[in-house]
Protein backbone atom coordinates (compact mmCIF):
# COMPACT_ATOMS: atom_id res chain seq x y z
CA UNK A 1 0.00 0.00 0.00
CA UNK A 2 1.38 3.40 -0.84
CA UNK A 3 -0.05 6.88 -0.76
CA UNK A 4 -0.52 7.29 -4.46
CA UNK A 5 -2.68 4.20 -4.84
CA UNK A 6 -6.17 4.91 -6.09
CA UNK A 7 -9.22 2.76 -6.61
CA UNK A 8 -10.75 2.99 -10.07
CA UNK A 9 -14.52 2.66 -9.82
CA UNK A 10 -16.58 0.98 -12.51
CA UNK A 11 -20.33 1.68 -12.70
CA UNK A 12 -23.10 -0.55 -14.00
CA UNK A 13 -22.85 -1.40 -17.72
CA UNK A 14 -19.40 0.15 -17.81
CA UNK A 15 -15.79 -1.00 -18.14
CA UNK A 16 -12.37 0.43 -17.30
CA UNK A 17 -8.77 -0.68 -17.11
CA UNK A 18 -6.14 -0.27 -14.40
CA UNK A 19 -2.40 -0.71 -13.90
CA UNK A 20 -0.56 -1.37 -10.63
CA UNK A 21 -0.34 0.04 -8.01
CA UNK A 22 -3.96 1.16 -8.51
CA UNK A 23 -6.83 -1.24 -8.00
CA UNK A 24 -10.21 -1.49 -9.70
CA UNK A 25 -13.59 -1.95 -8.05
CA UNK A 26 -17.27 -2.33 -8.84
CA UNK A 27 -19.99 -2.27 -6.18
CA UNK A 28 -23.35 -3.93 -5.67
CA UNK A 29 -23.23 -6.67 -8.29
CA UNK A 30 -26.47 -8.66 -8.27
CA UNK A 31 -27.41 -10.48 -11.44
CA UNK A 32 -24.66 -8.55 -13.21
CA UNK A 33 -21.30 -10.22 -13.71
CA UNK A 34 -18.07 -8.50 -12.80
CA UNK A 35 -15.53 -9.79 -15.32
CA UNK A 36 -11.84 -9.16 -14.68
CA UNK A 37 -9.37 -9.85 -17.48
CA UNK A 38 -5.69 -9.36 -16.68
CA UNK A 39 -2.09 -9.84 -17.75
CA UNK A 40 -0.36 -10.51 -14.43
CA UNK A 41 3.31 -10.05 -15.46
CA UNK A 42 2.42 -6.73 -17.11
CA UNK A 43 0.34 -5.76 -14.03
CA UNK A 44 -2.56 -4.55 -16.13
CA UNK A 45 -6.21 -5.49 -15.69
CA UNK A 46 -9.66 -4.51 -16.91
CA UNK A 47 -13.05 -4.86 -15.29
CA UNK A 48 -16.42 -5.01 -17.07
CA UNK A 49 -19.71 -4.75 -15.13
CA UNK A 50 -21.87 -6.79 -17.51
CA UNK A 51 -25.63 -6.33 -17.18
CA UNK A 52 -27.19 -8.41 -19.96
CA UNK A 53 -26.08 -11.52 -21.87
CA UNK A 54 -26.62 -10.75 -25.51
CA UNK A 55 -26.48 -7.56 -27.58
CA UNK A 56 -28.65 -9.09 -30.30
CA UNK A 57 -31.61 -8.79 -27.90
CA UNK A 58 -31.19 -5.03 -27.70
CA UNK A 59 -34.13 -2.92 -28.78
CA UNK A 60 -32.13 0.28 -29.13
CA UNK A 61 -30.87 1.92 -32.32
CA UNK A 62 -27.46 2.62 -30.78
CA UNK A 63 -26.33 0.32 -28.03
CA UNK A 64 -23.96 0.72 -25.14
CA UNK A 65 -21.36 -1.96 -25.91
CA UNK A 66 -20.37 -2.18 -22.26
CA UNK A 67 -23.84 -3.37 -21.20
CA UNK A 68 -23.78 -6.78 -22.91
CA UNK A 69 -21.52 -9.77 -22.27
CA UNK A 70 -20.60 -10.33 -25.93
CA UNK A 71 -19.75 -6.75 -26.84
CA UNK A 72 -18.25 -5.80 -23.46
CA UNK A 73 -15.72 -8.66 -23.47
CA UNK A 74 -14.68 -7.82 -27.04
CA UNK A 75 -14.21 -4.17 -26.07
CA UNK A 76 -12.34 -5.04 -22.89
CA UNK A 77 -9.89 -7.40 -24.65
CA UNK A 78 -9.28 -4.81 -27.37
CA UNK A 79 -8.66 -2.06 -24.82
CA UNK A 80 -6.24 -4.23 -22.83
CA UNK A 81 -4.25 -5.21 -25.91
CA UNK A 82 -4.07 -1.59 -27.01
CA UNK A 83 -2.56 -0.76 -23.61
CA UNK A 84 0.21 -3.31 -23.58
CA UNK A 85 -1.40 -6.55 -22.44
CA UNK A 86 -0.49 -9.68 -24.43
CA UNK A 87 -3.09 -12.04 -25.90
CA UNK A 88 -1.40 -15.23 -24.71
CA UNK A 89 -1.04 -13.94 -21.13
CA UNK A 90 -4.67 -12.97 -20.58
CA UNK A 91 -6.54 -14.67 -17.75
CA UNK A 92 -9.92 -14.00 -16.18
CA UNK A 93 -11.76 -14.03 -12.86
CA UNK A 94 -15.49 -13.52 -12.44
CA UNK A 95 -18.03 -12.82 -9.73
CA UNK A 96 -21.74 -12.07 -9.64
CA UNK A 97 -24.62 -13.59 -11.57
CA UNK A 98 -26.83 -13.92 -8.52
CA UNK A 99 -30.57 -14.29 -8.44
CA UNK A 100 -31.72 -11.64 -5.99
CA UNK A 101 -35.39 -12.56 -5.81
CA UNK A 102 -37.05 -15.93 -6.11
CA UNK A 103 -39.81 -15.14 -8.57
CA UNK A 104 -39.97 -18.10 -10.88
CA UNK A 105 -42.75 -16.65 -13.00
CA UNK A 106 -40.50 -13.98 -14.37
CA UNK A 107 -38.18 -14.66 -17.24
CA UNK A 108 -35.85 -11.83 -16.30
CA UNK A 109 -35.13 -13.59 -13.02
CA UNK A 110 -32.82 -16.09 -14.69
CA UNK A 111 -30.66 -13.30 -16.04
CA UNK A 112 -27.83 -13.97 -13.55
CA UNK A 113 -27.01 -17.51 -14.73
CA UNK A 114 -27.49 -16.42 -18.36
CA UNK A 115 -25.00 -13.59 -17.87
CA UNK A 116 -22.48 -16.03 -16.40
CA UNK A 117 -22.91 -18.48 -19.28
CA UNK A 118 -22.56 -15.71 -21.85
CA UNK A 119 -19.38 -14.38 -20.25
CA UNK A 120 -17.88 -17.87 -20.04
CA UNK A 121 -18.69 -18.56 -23.69
CA UNK A 122 -17.18 -15.28 -24.82
CA UNK A 123 -13.99 -15.86 -22.80
CA UNK A 124 -13.70 -19.28 -24.37
CA UNK A 125 -14.02 -17.69 -27.82
CA UNK A 126 -11.07 -15.49 -26.95
CA UNK A 127 -9.23 -18.50 -25.46
CA UNK A 128 -8.93 -16.78 -22.11
CA UNK A 129 -8.92 -19.21 -19.20
CA UNK A 130 -10.94 -18.55 -16.06
CA UNK A 131 -8.65 -18.84 -13.04
CA UNK A 132 -11.38 -18.58 -10.41
CA UNK A 133 -14.97 -17.54 -10.04
CA UNK A 134 -17.63 -16.87 -7.43
CA UNK A 135 -21.02 -16.82 -9.13
CA UNK A 136 -24.68 -17.59 -8.49
CA UNK A 137 -26.40 -17.62 -5.12
CA UNK A 138 -28.71 -14.84 -4.03
CA UNK A 139 -26.46 -12.18 -2.59
CA UNK A 140 -25.01 -8.89 -3.77
CA UNK A 141 -21.25 -8.61 -4.19
CA UNK A 142 -18.70 -5.82 -4.25
CA UNK A 143 -15.44 -6.80 -5.90
CA UNK A 144 -11.99 -5.27 -6.07
CA UNK A 145 -9.08 -6.50 -8.16
CA UNK A 146 -5.41 -5.82 -7.56
CA UNK A 147 -3.39 -6.11 -10.82
CA UNK A 148 -0.20 -6.35 -8.77
CA UNK A 149 -1.14 -9.59 -7.01
CA UNK A 150 -3.90 -10.92 -9.27
CA UNK A 151 -6.17 -11.24 -6.26
CA UNK A 152 -9.88 -10.54 -6.44
CA UNK A 153 -11.47 -9.45 -3.16
CA UNK A 154 -15.19 -10.14 -2.81
CA UNK A 155 -17.38 -8.59 -0.15
CA UNK A 156 -20.92 -9.71 0.64
CA UNK A 157 -23.37 -8.51 3.27
CA UNK A 158 -23.72 -11.84 5.05
CA UNK A 159 -20.42 -13.60 4.60
CA UNK A 160 -17.89 -10.79 4.92
CA UNK A 161 -14.84 -10.84 2.68
CA UNK A 162 -13.25 -13.57 0.61
CA UNK A 163 -10.34 -13.57 -1.82
CA UNK A 164 -10.29 -15.66 -4.97
CA UNK B 1 -26.52 14.73 -13.81
CA UNK B 2 -30.16 15.15 -14.68
CA UNK B 3 -30.83 14.83 -18.38
CA UNK B 4 -33.53 16.59 -20.29
CA UNK B 5 -36.54 14.47 -19.44
CA UNK B 6 -38.33 14.94 -22.73
CA UNK B 7 -41.51 15.36 -20.72
CA UNK B 8 -43.69 18.43 -20.79
CA UNK B 9 -44.55 20.22 -17.57
CA UNK B 10 -48.02 18.70 -17.67
CA UNK B 11 -46.62 15.21 -18.10
CA UNK B 12 -44.20 15.66 -15.20
CA UNK B 13 -47.10 16.87 -13.08
CA UNK B 14 -49.01 13.72 -13.96
CA UNK B 15 -46.10 11.44 -13.01
CA UNK B 16 -45.71 13.32 -9.75
CA UNK B 17 -49.42 12.99 -9.10
CA UNK B 18 -49.15 9.24 -9.61
CA UNK B 19 -46.49 9.08 -6.92
CA UNK B 20 -48.65 11.30 -4.74
CA UNK B 21 -51.77 9.22 -5.00
CA UNK B 22 -50.00 5.90 -4.56
CA UNK B 23 -47.91 6.92 -1.60
CA UNK B 24 -50.77 8.86 -0.02
CA UNK B 25 -52.83 5.71 0.09
CA UNK B 26 -49.86 3.71 1.37
CA UNK B 27 -49.19 6.29 4.10
CA UNK B 28 -52.77 5.84 5.30
CA UNK B 29 -52.26 2.06 5.47
CA UNK B 30 -48.98 2.50 7.31
CA UNK B 31 -50.62 4.86 9.77
CA UNK B 32 -53.30 2.27 10.57
CA UNK B 33 -50.66 -0.43 10.90
CA UNK B 34 -48.46 1.33 13.44
CA UNK B 35 -51.20 3.47 14.90
CA UNK B 36 -49.29 6.68 14.43
CA UNK B 37 -49.61 9.63 12.16
CA UNK B 38 -47.69 9.15 8.90
CA UNK B 39 -47.24 11.84 6.30
CA UNK B 40 -45.53 12.04 2.97
CA UNK B 41 -43.28 14.34 1.03
CA UNK B 42 -43.97 15.75 -2.39
CA UNK B 43 -42.88 13.10 -4.89
CA UNK B 44 -39.97 13.74 -7.18
CA UNK B 45 -39.67 12.51 -10.74
CA UNK B 46 -36.20 11.87 -12.13
CA UNK B 47 -34.95 10.63 -15.46
CA UNK B 48 -31.47 9.38 -14.61
CA UNK B 49 -28.69 6.99 -15.60
CA UNK B 50 -28.72 3.57 -13.91
CA UNK B 51 -25.77 4.47 -11.67
CA UNK B 52 -27.67 7.52 -10.49
CA UNK B 53 -30.63 5.44 -9.38
CA UNK B 54 -28.28 3.66 -6.96
CA UNK B 55 -26.83 7.00 -5.83
CA UNK B 56 -30.35 8.18 -4.93
CA UNK B 57 -30.41 5.38 -2.35
CA UNK B 58 -26.96 6.03 -0.91
CA UNK B 59 -24.76 4.23 -3.45
CA UNK B 60 -24.67 0.71 -4.92
CA UNK B 61 -23.10 -0.85 -1.83
CA UNK B 62 -25.50 0.64 0.71
CA UNK B 63 -27.39 -1.96 2.72
CA UNK B 64 -31.13 -1.65 2.22
CA UNK B 65 -34.22 -3.64 3.10
CA UNK B 66 -36.37 -3.80 0.00
CA UNK B 67 -39.66 -5.27 -0.97
CA UNK B 68 -39.92 -5.73 -4.69
CA UNK B 69 -43.06 -6.10 -6.74
CA UNK B 70 -43.16 -6.55 -10.47
CA UNK B 71 -46.26 -5.09 -12.14
CA UNK B 72 -47.55 -7.06 -15.06
CA UNK B 73 -50.40 -6.29 -17.42
CA UNK B 74 -51.05 -3.26 -19.59
CA UNK B 75 -48.51 -0.96 -17.98
CA UNK B 76 -45.63 -3.09 -16.69
CA UNK B 77 -43.03 -1.77 -14.31
CA UNK B 78 -41.39 -2.28 -10.94
CA UNK B 79 -42.25 -1.00 -7.50
CA UNK B 80 -39.94 -1.00 -4.49
CA UNK B 81 -40.67 -0.19 -0.89
CA UNK B 82 -37.30 0.59 0.67
CA UNK B 83 -36.23 0.97 4.29
CA UNK B 84 -32.88 1.24 6.00
CA UNK B 85 -31.86 -1.67 8.23
CA UNK B 86 -32.64 0.36 11.35
CA UNK B 87 -36.07 1.34 10.09
CA UNK B 88 -36.95 -2.25 9.28
CA UNK B 89 -35.80 -3.33 12.75
CA UNK B 90 -37.88 -0.56 14.31
CA UNK B 91 -40.96 -1.70 12.40
CA UNK B 92 -40.54 -5.34 13.36
CA UNK B 93 -40.02 -4.43 17.03
CA UNK B 94 -43.10 -2.29 16.90
CA UNK B 95 -45.33 -4.91 15.31
CA UNK B 96 -44.13 -8.09 17.00
CA UNK B 97 -43.09 -8.90 20.55
CA UNK B 98 -39.45 -9.25 19.49
CA UNK B 99 -38.24 -6.11 21.23
CA UNK B 100 -34.57 -6.89 20.60
CA UNK B 101 -34.96 -7.74 16.93
CA UNK B 102 -31.91 -7.20 14.74
CA UNK B 103 -31.37 -8.03 11.09
CA UNK B 104 -28.12 -9.78 10.07
CA UNK B 105 -27.16 -10.44 13.67
CA UNK B 106 -25.08 -13.48 12.74
CA UNK B 107 -28.12 -15.67 12.88
CA UNK B 108 -31.06 -15.87 10.53
CA UNK B 109 -33.95 -13.64 11.63
CA UNK B 110 -36.98 -15.41 13.03
CA UNK B 111 -39.73 -16.41 10.67
CA UNK B 112 -42.12 -14.19 12.53
CA UNK B 113 -39.95 -11.13 11.92
CA UNK B 114 -39.53 -11.90 8.26
CA UNK B 115 -43.19 -12.55 7.76
CA UNK B 116 -43.99 -9.30 9.58
CA UNK B 117 -41.75 -7.39 7.15
CA UNK B 118 -43.26 -9.22 4.24
CA UNK B 119 -46.74 -8.40 5.38
CA UNK B 120 -45.96 -4.72 5.88
CA UNK B 121 -44.53 -4.52 2.39
CA UNK B 122 -47.47 -6.39 1.04
CA UNK B 123 -50.00 -4.03 2.57
CA UNK B 124 -48.13 -0.86 1.65
CA UNK B 125 -47.28 -1.84 -1.90
CA UNK B 126 -50.79 -3.20 -2.39
CA UNK B 127 -52.34 0.09 -1.36
CA UNK B 128 -49.84 2.01 -3.50
CA UNK B 129 -50.72 -0.03 -6.55
CA UNK B 130 -54.46 -0.10 -6.07
CA UNK B 131 -54.50 3.70 -5.84
CA UNK B 132 -52.46 3.84 -9.02
CA UNK B 133 -54.75 1.46 -10.77
CA UNK B 134 -57.90 3.36 -9.70
CA UNK B 135 -56.42 6.67 -10.78
CA UNK B 136 -55.30 5.58 -14.22
CA UNK B 137 -58.01 3.03 -14.93
CA UNK B 138 -55.23 0.65 -15.96
CA UNK B 139 -55.31 -2.85 -14.58
CA UNK B 140 -52.09 -3.65 -12.75
CA UNK B 141 -51.35 -7.19 -11.73
CA UNK B 142 -48.76 -7.27 -9.00
CA UNK B 143 -46.43 -10.25 -8.60
CA UNK B 144 -46.02 -11.88 -5.21
CA UNK B 145 -43.76 -9.48 -3.29
CA UNK B 146 -40.22 -10.57 -2.48
CA UNK B 147 -38.02 -9.33 0.30
CA UNK B 148 -34.29 -8.80 0.19
CA UNK B 149 -31.78 -7.37 2.65
CA UNK B 150 -28.72 -6.60 0.59
CA UNK B 151 -26.76 -4.03 -1.40
CA UNK B 152 -28.83 -1.38 -3.19
CA UNK B 153 -27.06 -1.97 -6.52
CA UNK B 154 -27.85 -5.67 -6.54
CA UNK B 155 -31.48 -5.11 -5.59
CA UNK B 156 -32.29 -2.18 -7.87
CA UNK B 157 -30.74 -3.82 -10.94
CA UNK B 158 -33.61 -6.32 -10.94
CA UNK B 159 -36.05 -3.49 -11.61
CA UNK B 160 -33.84 -2.03 -14.34
CA UNK B 161 -33.41 -5.21 -16.38
CA UNK B 162 -36.55 -4.94 -18.42
CA UNK B 163 -35.96 -1.36 -19.43
CA UNK B 164 -32.25 -1.88 -19.98
CA UNK B 165 -33.05 -3.67 -23.24
CA UNK B 166 -34.50 -0.42 -24.54
CA UNK B 167 -32.70 2.45 -22.83
CA UNK B 168 -29.87 3.51 -20.52
CA UNK B 169 -32.07 5.80 -18.46
CA UNK B 170 -34.71 5.06 -15.86
CA UNK B 171 -37.77 7.10 -14.96
CA UNK B 172 -37.89 7.11 -11.18
CA UNK B 173 -40.93 8.33 -9.28
CA UNK B 174 -39.69 8.64 -5.72
CA UNK B 175 -41.95 9.33 -2.73
CA UNK B 176 -40.91 9.30 0.90
CA UNK B 177 -43.30 8.66 3.74
CA UNK B 178 -42.43 9.72 7.26
CA UNK B 179 -43.75 8.86 10.64
CA UNK B 180 -43.92 12.25 12.28
CA UNK B 181 -42.50 11.68 15.73
CA UNK B 182 -38.88 12.11 14.92
CA UNK B 183 -35.58 10.36 15.02
CA UNK B 184 -36.39 6.71 15.56
CA UNK B 185 -39.23 6.91 13.07
CA UNK B 186 -39.68 5.46 9.65
CA UNK B 187 -38.86 7.14 6.39
CA UNK B 188 -39.81 4.63 3.74
CA UNK B 189 -39.12 5.18 0.07
CA UNK B 190 -41.46 4.15 -2.67
CA UNK B 191 -39.78 3.82 -6.02
CA UNK B 192 -41.86 3.31 -9.12
CA UNK B 193 -39.92 2.39 -12.25
CA UNK B 194 -42.32 2.16 -15.17
CA UNK B 195 -41.16 0.24 -18.21
CA UNK B 196 -40.65 2.64 -21.13
CA UNK B 197 -43.72 1.46 -23.04
CA UNK B 198 -45.95 2.04 -20.01
CA UNK B 199 -45.48 5.77 -19.82
CA UNK B 200 -47.43 6.69 -22.98
CA UNK B 201 -50.20 4.32 -21.86
CA UNK B 202 -50.45 6.03 -18.50
CA UNK B 203 -50.59 9.43 -20.18
CA UNK B 204 -53.24 8.45 -22.67
CA UNK B 205 -55.38 6.78 -20.01
CA UNK B 206 -55.48 10.16 -18.30
CA UNK B 207 -56.30 11.98 -21.50
CA UNK B 208 -52.90 13.55 -22.00
CA UNK B 209 -51.37 13.05 -25.39
CA UNK B 210 -47.69 12.66 -26.01
CA UNK B 211 -47.03 16.04 -27.53
CA UNK B 212 -48.99 18.26 -25.25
Amino acid sequence: MNDTQTVIKVGIADLKIVTAPDTIRTSGLGSCVGTVIYDLPKKIAGLAHVMLPDSSLAKQPTINNYKYADTAIDSLVELLLKNGARTHALQAKLAGGAQMFQLSSLDTMRIGPRNVEAVQQKLEDHQISIVSLDVGGNCGRTIEFDPNTGKLKIRTVNKGEAII
Amino acid sequence: MEINTGFSIVQLEVLREIGNIGAGNAATSMSQLINKKVDMQVPSVHVVLFDEVMEMLGGPEKLIVALYIRIQGEAPGSVYFILTKEEAEFLVRHLTDETEFKLLDNKPPSELAISALHEIGNILAGSYLSALSDFTGIKMQPSVPSLSVDMAGAIITVGLLELSHVTDYAIVIDTKINEQTGSSGIHGHFLLLPDPESVPKIFSSLGINDHE
